[in-house]
């Protein structure tokens, strides 16, 4: 179906220049040389096109033909994408494996979904409903627990002439046909979307629900929405991988969609391995069967590395269509940021800041903005969130791609280096860190919890960023010059750190923290801090509340009391009211 | 992987422009990108050189010895037609190469028809086993808190003048399969070593000869030696043709393989000199945008397969220009390996060996090669506090500067003091200290036993009534 509409003249890396540019669109996907690698036409300048090629082109030649498809670079959707692990073009790696062995080689093709599989359909429109795009013609169990709601192309819409019964089908088969005026067409539960074009939704709502992640630094101090886009900038060894797998983990969300984008083969590896056997609180599930994995490691071709954030974001849209909510994680947008220098330099464009081009900053705008908690074209509610990891070269957030990702997301979750190699993890600064979801998810909070979350975390805040003024004083002329009232903050600040932001993500209990169980943890913390106040006011020395056996409890409590032990809190507070009291009453009068 | 003889190719005779190390040739049809090509100069001498850039009628060449003695109308290019491929086998254990894959010990080429892209390919992450087997390399700040995992690239960050090429030479020494604490040594599984020089003078070289042939390793060494007057474009090269070995030893040979790559450095300032000359638009510090995909095309070559029981574990050694860690080549180096030991210079004027930084070292796979039924249950909360520890000291140090030792409160004093002990009981030991995983958490806990109990927060309360060994009393 495809013929030659070009002729090789240039070959640098991953960038091509052919010669013939009157048979292809831009943006279309094309097939390059004889092996067919699979590229894509980025320009288009007199006779000539651009091809970004998404394979190694070692061994290519010049005077070698391009071939057209006609089609722009699309993902395929449908039943089967879950529990997949796809390269950067949604080529499946175990395929990929099973055919070539434990390397990647070029010109490997095959099927993103399986053509054979059947699935059983369920119809959920008979014979003359009039549908619109994005309407819901069945629906089919994709795990056992998750149905995948087989969803009418966006731009199609018509009434239904014939729709499949219930059967087993496989994605090719027919399973409805539309009438629009005279024409009709046939819908299968394979799809194709364009990666670069956002799916149509009807409109966004506002995004006041937050996404938990059960890790207790996001959720309780810095919180993302569901729909919303955080980002989060490290240094190397920081942490930015182990907090997006363990949101990846533990987030309320239906499903995931974790993009591995320029970063090591063992992370994805980890992810492959740990994740089926890991489960989901909520479903009673593997992990992985709410998982879409997008593996475009750091040593795979660069031009596919710049599309592997694509193909991830449209499945993730595809799902939110279904009204499902969807995590999507990308490690790291820095990478791909590269990606995109690099394809730019070789066309010898001009570079804006450090090489980069100067549309990267509307690169990042359109990702993140594909990012939202919308009305789905058929009447459900669905949302994609991102956290975008940013690996700013030294760890100077002041580098082109964290400035301009801080333009386009509400939720920045920067991390430290001196924490980090404190082993204060998440290593996440809380004095340079911020969510403007604040406001908006405290509704949701009270409701959950009947209470009053934003006046907690924000005491809580209050209190650790007198501990940064403290601090400075306290490096000075040490601690003793400082009066009992301050000393008491920094008691208090220490449990905060330790006792609530510190939290390891490889320990089994302390690894996802419920919200039932973060606001009890956050609700002691200020107690002991009131009660404590309360008595070195009355002229007790400070060492007598640090030697107070309930410090340690406290701070130990993340990890001794599990979510389903709630109960153990109360215990805890009665130490805290035994230990307190007694100091109390000593120094009234 | 693919398998092919060398050919003859095309020859295209005189060039249209030379400039530094790279060659404009013109009139070459159809021309392969990223093939070998053999240039000729006027007395007939030939050199080797790489296709960086193909066009109509003319072929970017990058001459890896160099353009030296080259002229425009008496060089003659022959195209082979594929990327550079070297040969690979089991015999080239025991035997020096240079920079190109070509011996330099006298002895014959290697007996084989297996030849490889030095290129490599990508492994499939489907593909990879996740390491969890731990190295003991007897060195307690390696094996205690940034342990070493079959399979994982962990370099040495370091700098100029400090005893990188001891540790190195050590942890290669001393390097057997971990066991759990207190298990009788078993045989040692013995490494096969690969080790690259690039530009590094000839005394490295030479020490790592000496130190191989003393521990009786050279049988199980290959060396592949670009040094300081060698031709700096075959660097490029050079790690990549030891990996192309590492790879044939590991996956097809089933052998434990540990790279030593020194000095990557170098390694980068040819790259970058190249990229210079092409006059392309550099990132940061003149080096090309590509160095991120360039460094991780080599150090993603390390892991274990799923088809083969052999393992790549690399080490690459780089000297961070002006100690600093934030240099590109550090930097960069740091966001793909998984960790990184870092030599501090302060340590070292103490007389400390090896004088590894502890606090901006980190192991990323340790957590997953350690603990229960690997090495000791308590290993990775012993971890984390000894370094929660000595971070406090620092900020103690830091105090003490300012107000004085005797003014620091009681419990800060203890700090300063676990902190001196551990730099010289547990960061020192000697150049042949061979230390077993149960000695090294024996020292770490003898430490830790001189803070009171309440300052050991990231242990549980069970191992601090198993191993706590301190007068402390309270609680
Ligand atoms: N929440 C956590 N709990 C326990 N350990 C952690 C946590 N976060 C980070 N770490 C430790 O820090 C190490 C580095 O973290 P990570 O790999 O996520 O860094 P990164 O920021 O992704 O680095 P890079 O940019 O190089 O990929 C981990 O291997 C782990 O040892
Ligand atoms: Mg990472």
């Amino acid at each position: 179906m495809s013929e030659q509409v070009g002729t090789i003249t240039w070959i640098s890396g991953p960038v091509v220049r052919a010669r013939g540019s009157r048979h292809v669109g831009m943006l279309e996907l094309v097939e390059v040389g004889d092996e067919r690698l699979v590229g894509e036409v980025i320009g288009l300048k007199g006779d000539q096109m651009t091809v970004q090629v998404y394979e190694e082109t070692s061994g290519m030649q010049t005077g070698a033909p391009i071939y057209g498809t006609g089609l722009p670079l699309s993902v395929e959707l449908g039943p089967g994408l879950i529990q997949s692990i796809y390269d950067g073009v949604q080529r499946p790696l175990p395929l990929i494996e099973e055919a070539v062995g434990s390397f990647i080689t070029r010109g490997a093709r095959f099927d993103s979904i399986n053509r054979e599989k059947k699935w059983k359909f369920t119809p959920k429109v008979k014979v003359g409903d009039e549908v619109k795009g994005g309407a819901v013609l069945g629906v089919v169990m994709e795990t056992d627990t998750f149905e995948h709601r087989i969803m009418l192309n966006p731009d199609d819409s018509g009434s239904i002439s014939w729709i499949a019964p219930v059967g087993e089908y496989t994605v090719d088969e027919p399973i409805a046909k539309i009438k629009t005026g005279k024409e009709e067409k046939t819908a299968t539960m394979l799809q194709r979307w364009p990666v670069r074009r956002a799916r149509p939704f009807v409109s966004r709502r506002g995004a006041n629900i937050p996404l938990i992640t059960g890790q207790r630094i996001l959720d309780t101090f810095f919180p993302v929405a569901k729909g919303g886009a955080a980002g989060i900038p490290g240094p190397f060894g920081s942490g930015k991988t182990v907090t997006q797998h363990s949101i990846a983990k533990w987030a309320d969300a239906e499903v995931i969609v974790y993009i591995g984008c320029g970063e090591r083969g063992n992370e994805m590896t980890e992810v492959l391995q740990e994740f089926p056997h890991l489960i989901d609180p909520r479903t009673g599930n593997p992990l992985m069967e709410r998982t879409v994995l997008i593996a475009n490691t750091s040593n795979m071709p660069v031009a596919a590395r710049e599309a592997s954030i694509y193909t991830g974001i449209t499945i993730a849209e595809y799902y939110r269509d279904m009204g499902y909510h969807v995590a999507l994680m990308a490690d790291s947008t820095s990478r791909w940021a590269e990606a995109l220098r690099e394809v730019s330099g070789r066309l010898e464009e001009m570079p804006a800041e450090e090489g980069y081009p100067a549309y990267l900053a509307g690169r990042l705008a359109e990702f993140y903005e594909r990012a939202g908690y919308v009305d789905t074209l058929n009447g459900a509610q669905g949302s994609v969130s991102i956290v975008g990891a940013v690996s700013p070269p030294g760890g100077d957030f002041s580098e082109p791609v964290t400035q301009h990702t801080k333009r386009f997301i509400r939720c920045f979750w920067a991390l430290d280096k001196s924490l980090a190699s404190a082993r204060h993890f998440p290593a996440i600064n809380w004095l340079d860190s911020y969510s403007e979801y604040l406001e908006d998810v405290g509704a949701w909070w009270r409701e959950k919890t009947g209470k009053d979350w934003l006046a907690m975390r924000n005491r809580a805040m209050e209190l650790l960023s007198d501990e940064a003024r403290l601090s400075q004083i306290v490096k000075l002329v040490g601690p003793d010059a400082l009066p009992y009232t301050e000393r008491m903050v920094l008691e208090t600040t220490r449990l905060i750190r330790e006792g609530i932001l510190q939290q390891n993500a490889t320990e089994a209990v302390d690894a996802y923290s419920s919200v039932e169980k973060q606001i009890r943890l956050l609700e002691l913390v200020l107690y002991f801090h009131e009660r404590g106040m309360a008595i070195v006011k009355r002229g007790a020395p400070i060492n007598l509340i640090h030697d107070l056996p309930v410090v340690d409890t406290i701070i130990r409590a993340k990890s001794s009391v599990t979510n389903e032990e709630m109960h153990k809190f109360d215990d805890i507070q009665k130490q805290i009211d035994q230990q307190m009291g007694q100091l109390d009453a000593e120094y009234r009068s | 992987m693919s398998e092919v003889t060398v050919q003859g190719g095309q020859e295209v005779v005189g060039v249209g422009r030379i400039e530094g190390p790279i060659l404009v040739v013109e009139g070459g049809t159809n021309v392969r990108y990223d093939e070998v090509v053999e240039i000729q100069d006027s007395r007939g001498q030939i050199r080797r050189g790489r296709v960086l850039e193909v066009g109509e009628g003319f072929a970017v060449v990058q001459a890896f010895a160099g353009s030296t003695g080259l002229s425009i109308d008496g060089t003659r290019i022959r195209f082979l037609g594929s990327a550079l491929h070297i040969p690979v086998a089991e015999e080239m254990l025991g035997r020096i190469f240079d920079g190109l894959g070509t011996p330099i010990d006298g002895g014959p080429e290697p007996l084989t028809d297996t030849y490889r892209d030095v290129n490599g390919q990508p492994i499939n992450p489907t593909a990879r086993i996740y390491p969890r087997d731990y190295i003991q390399t007897g060195i307690s700040t390696i094996d205690g808190v940034n342990t070493l995992l079959r399979g994982q690239k962990l370099p040495l960050f370091s700098g100029a003048g400090l005893p990188h090429d001891q540790l190195a030479a050590q942890i290669v020494r001393q390097a057997t399969l971990g066991k759990v604490a207190g298990a009788p040594p078993s045989e040692s599984e013995e490494f096969a070593i690969v080790f690259a020089a690039m530009g590094v003078k000839n005394d490295v070289a030479d020490y790592f000869r000496r130190s191989f042939t003393e521990s009786g390793a050279l049988t199980r060494v290959a060396m592949f030696l670009n040094l300081a007057d060698d031709p700096p474009v075959e660097r490029i090269v050079t790690p990549r043709a030891a990996l192309t070995l590492a790879e044939y030893l590991a996956y097809d040979l089933e052998k434990h393989v540990l790279v030593v790559l020194t000095d990557m450095t170098n390694y980068g300032e040819a790259l970058r000199q190249i990229s210079n000359v092409r006059g392309e638009v550099p990132s940061r510090k003149g080096y090309p945008g590509y160095l991120y995909s360039d460094l991780a095309s080599m150090y993603e070559r390390t892991g274990r397969i799923r088809t083969s029981k052999g393992s790549i574990t690399q080490i690459p050694i780089l000297t961070m220009p002006n100690d600093d860690i934030t240099h590109p080549m550090p930097d960069l180096t740091g966001y793909i390996t998984e960790g990184q030991i870092v030599l501090g210079r302060e340590l070292y004027f103490a007389g400390v060996y090896p004088p590894v930084a502890v606090l901006p070292s980190l192991s990323r796979l340790m957590k997953d090669g350690i603990g229960k039924n690997r090495t000791r249950d308590d290993h990775p909360r012993w971890g984390a506090q000894l370094y929660a520890a000595y971070a406090r000291t620092q900020d103690v140090r830091a105090l003490a500067s300012v107000i004085g030792e005797e003014e620091l409160s009681e419990v800060d004093q203890k700090y300063l003091k676990f902190g001196r002990a551990f730099e010289r009981e547990f960061v020192n030991q000697s150049f042949t200290e061979n230390r077993t995983i149960e000695r090294t958490l024996e020292i770490g806990w003898k430490l830790l036993s001189i803070l009171p109990k309440k300052e050991l927060t990231r242990v549980t309360l069970d191992e601090i009534a198993q191993y706590y060994r301190g007068d402390d009393a309270a609680n």
